[in-house]
């Protein structure tokens, strides 16, 4: 990964390079020469689909039917259960709270992250040295490392009503009744927004950073010596600059953001009320708890078209910003 | 993941002509450092920077100073006081209860053969994609991509089954299998586009000494790229080893859970106060540490590479 940048800029297994191939090695046999190297291809493309094609297909077909899973009967229910998802207040719940999580995993994070990789390598870093930058560096890294269920479990006691950190400080400062976060419909969305946004921030910080030291830093002196302060410089310099690790932190925090599971688990089990349920819990509550497989099943495969339509989208603004900056210079 | 369609601009395009481009003498260096170096702004930035950091370590903190706290000191004392009296308890209660080092073994078990075998598999589908270029390999990595977004939940039921008809039901090796072909599914994604831009000319010599495609791969393209497998698998261990969905889902037994699992299942447990439960989420936590402190320079480099490539 290291050692490759040096080759011809390329984009991806397409024309482009296919086109450098020909220069760089113009006496190539015209006869399928790739077809020797599918055996090298077949394993993982027969795990493919035992493992995920496979099972996807039959998740779809079992959405078809009314079935409660096991050795019960499975009843054809055509697209039945989707028209029943939409008038399922819970389905519509659960969007509407994956809109949340999104600000807690994709928005807050990166807007966040990127100001503080900002400060810490363009300012701090210069100011204190490098090694105060990668030391604050690793702390805001530090959630990110620990698997997110052991994260949910300690912010679960921590937000503990009677017995949690949160509150037992809160009653000590004197607040008599200090909110039950986890357990009340109106604080709890917002503590597993916080909760998220604790283990997510780590995440923009160290891509950031590592893109800013691709940055030519005679950008930042010129602007420099031409009199920018830091917020133009930050705005006109680092936000541009760094586009491509921001289209990749808002296109793998997003989907991470739709499919997000085990915080929810240990943290609210998607109550009370529904307040914190998210699609991928109410298909696991369908499939697992409900014996609804077919709902459940439903619930996924809408989860993956949201998934898949929202991943296009962010591809496509990103080929049109390219597209964009190319013309532009 | 955007890698397939962009190649950030190494080094950028100096849009503004840089006045003194190639002449940084160290003269000049310094007199910057010190000119950066005064000002009394930079303490309330450096000020603010912490006390982000103390925000993000707080709940390590608590987690630490409650872990080793008897209940009744938890209630006299509250979470912030420093223990008296180092209580193990919380500690011993989680171990003997989890039954630990069991569930440690199935975590290392699980994560360490998905890491190898998801490597080996990667390598393979990326060899025949990136310099076999195999017709149609654009589709190939996109469907392995697409693969690597979908929801678990699209999955697990059927899996499920699968699992059960063959005899996996509750097995270590479901998993394993599972993960191997999720992770290498990411893994063929990320090694093709690395293998795609190989040198040809070292094949071709390779070609031309008359080696096999089998001998190619292991004596001139593994040597090569070993760094960037020694990355990816401490990331499908990693990603193993933090794995919930699926892992709670099929392994329904004690013996078998890892420790993520073992955790989770403890909470509302009446045997949960809170050192067990501070203790428990420390002493989980402490293998990933480990891991991290090791790898933390691979690791670091590997996330860049990750975005980037």
């Amino acid at each position: 990964m290291t050692t490759r940048t040096d080759t011809v800029p390329e984009a991806g297994p397409g024309p482009a390079r296919e086109a450098s191939r020909a220069t760089a090695a113009p006496r190539r046999r015209r006869r399928p020469a790739w077809l020797p190297y599918l055996p090298y291809l077949l394993p993982g493309a027969v795990a493919f689909v035992v493992v995920i094609g496979y099972p996807f297909a039959m998740n779809v077909y079992y959405s078809l039917f009314k079935w409660r899973g096991g050795m019960a009967p499975m009843r054809w229910y055509g697209l039945g259960n989707y028209a029943d998802l939409m008038h399922d207040s819970a389905f519509w719940t659960s969007f509407q709270n994956s809109i949340a999580m999104v600000l807690a995993m994709v928005v807050a994070p990166t807007v966040i992250g990127l100001v503080l990789a900002a400060v810490l390598f363009d300012y701090l870093g210069r100011r204190f040295g490098p090694r105060v930058a990668a030391f604050l560096r690793a702390t805001y890294y530090l959630p990110q490392i620990l698997p997110v269920a052991v994260a949910g479990v300690l912010w679960n006691w921590i937000l503990n009503a009677q017995t949690g950190a949160l509150n037992v400080i809160l009653r000590g400062i004197g607040i008599e009744n200090p909110p039950n976060w986890l357990g009340d419909t109106t604080t709890a969305l917002p503590s597993v927004m916080l909760v998220l946004i604790w283990v997510q921030i780590g995440y923009p910080v160290v891509i950031f950073m590592s893109a800013l030291q691709r940055v030519d830093p005679e950008l930042y002196e010129a602007a420099e010596l031409d009199g920018a302060g830091w917020w133009r410089r930050f705005r006109a310099i680092t936000i541009p600059q760094i586009r491509p690790e921001t289209f990749v932190v808002t296109l793998t925090c997003t989907v991470a953001a739709l499919k997000v599971f085990g915080p929810i688990y240990v943290l609210t089990r998607g109550g009370p009320e529904s307040s914190t349920l998210v699609p991928s819990y109410y298909s696991y509550l369908n499939f697992f708890d409900k014996s609804k497989v077919g709902y459940g099943a439903a619930v996924a495969t809408v989860l993956t078209l949201v998934i898949i339509v929202v991943a296009v989208v962010i591809l496509a603004l990103q080929s049109r910003a390219e597209r964009r900056e190319q013309e532009g210079r | 993941m955007s890698t397939v369609t962009t190649t950030p601009t190494a080094g950028g395009t100096p849009a503004v002509p840089a006045p003194s481009s190639g002449s940084r003498r160290p003269l000049r260096a310094t007199r910057q450092d010190e000119r950066y170096r005064r000002g009394v702004g930079r303490w309330f930035v450096l000020a603010a920077a912490i006390l982000v950091a103390l925000l993000m370590l707080s709940p390590f903190v608590i987690m630490v100073l409650n872990a080793f706290k008897s209940p009744a000191e938890y209630s006299q004392d509250g979470p912030l006081s420093i223990p008296k009296e180092l209580y193990l308890e919380g500690v011993q209660n989680f171990w003997t209860r989890t039954n630990f080092p069991q569930k440690l073994w199935n975590s290392v078990f699980i994560s360490a053969l998905v890491a190898v075998f998801g490597t080996l598999l990667s390598l393979l589908s990326a060899y025949a994609i990136g310099v076999g270029r195999i017709k149609g390999r654009l589709w190939i990595v996109t469907l392995f991509l697409v693969a690597n977004m979908l929801p678990q939940e699209a999955l697990i039921y059927p899996l499920f089954d699968m699992a059960q008809k063959v005899g996996l039901s509750n097995s270590q090796w479901s998993i394993i299998i599972i993960f191997t072909v999720i992770q290498a599914a990411f893994g063929t994604y990320l090694l093709a586009s690395v293998l795609g831009t190989f040198p040809p000319a070292l094949l071709e010599a390779a070609q031309l000494d008359g080696a096999g495609r089998w001998r190619i791969l292991w004596q001139v393209v593994y040597p090569i790229v070993k760094p960037t497998l020694g990355v990816l698998m401490i990331f499908f261990f990693i990603w193993t080893w933090n794995e919930f969905f699926i892992p709670l889902v099929m392994l329904t037994t004690n013996d078998t859970q890892t420790i993520p699992i073992a955790l989770a299942s403890l909470q509302g447990d009446r045997m949960m106060d809170a050192p067990t439960t501070n203790a428990g989420a420390l002493v989980s936590l402490v293998p990933a540490l480990i891991f991290f402190l090791i790898f933390q320079r691979t690791l670091t480099r590997g996330v860049t590479a990750g975005a980037v490539k």
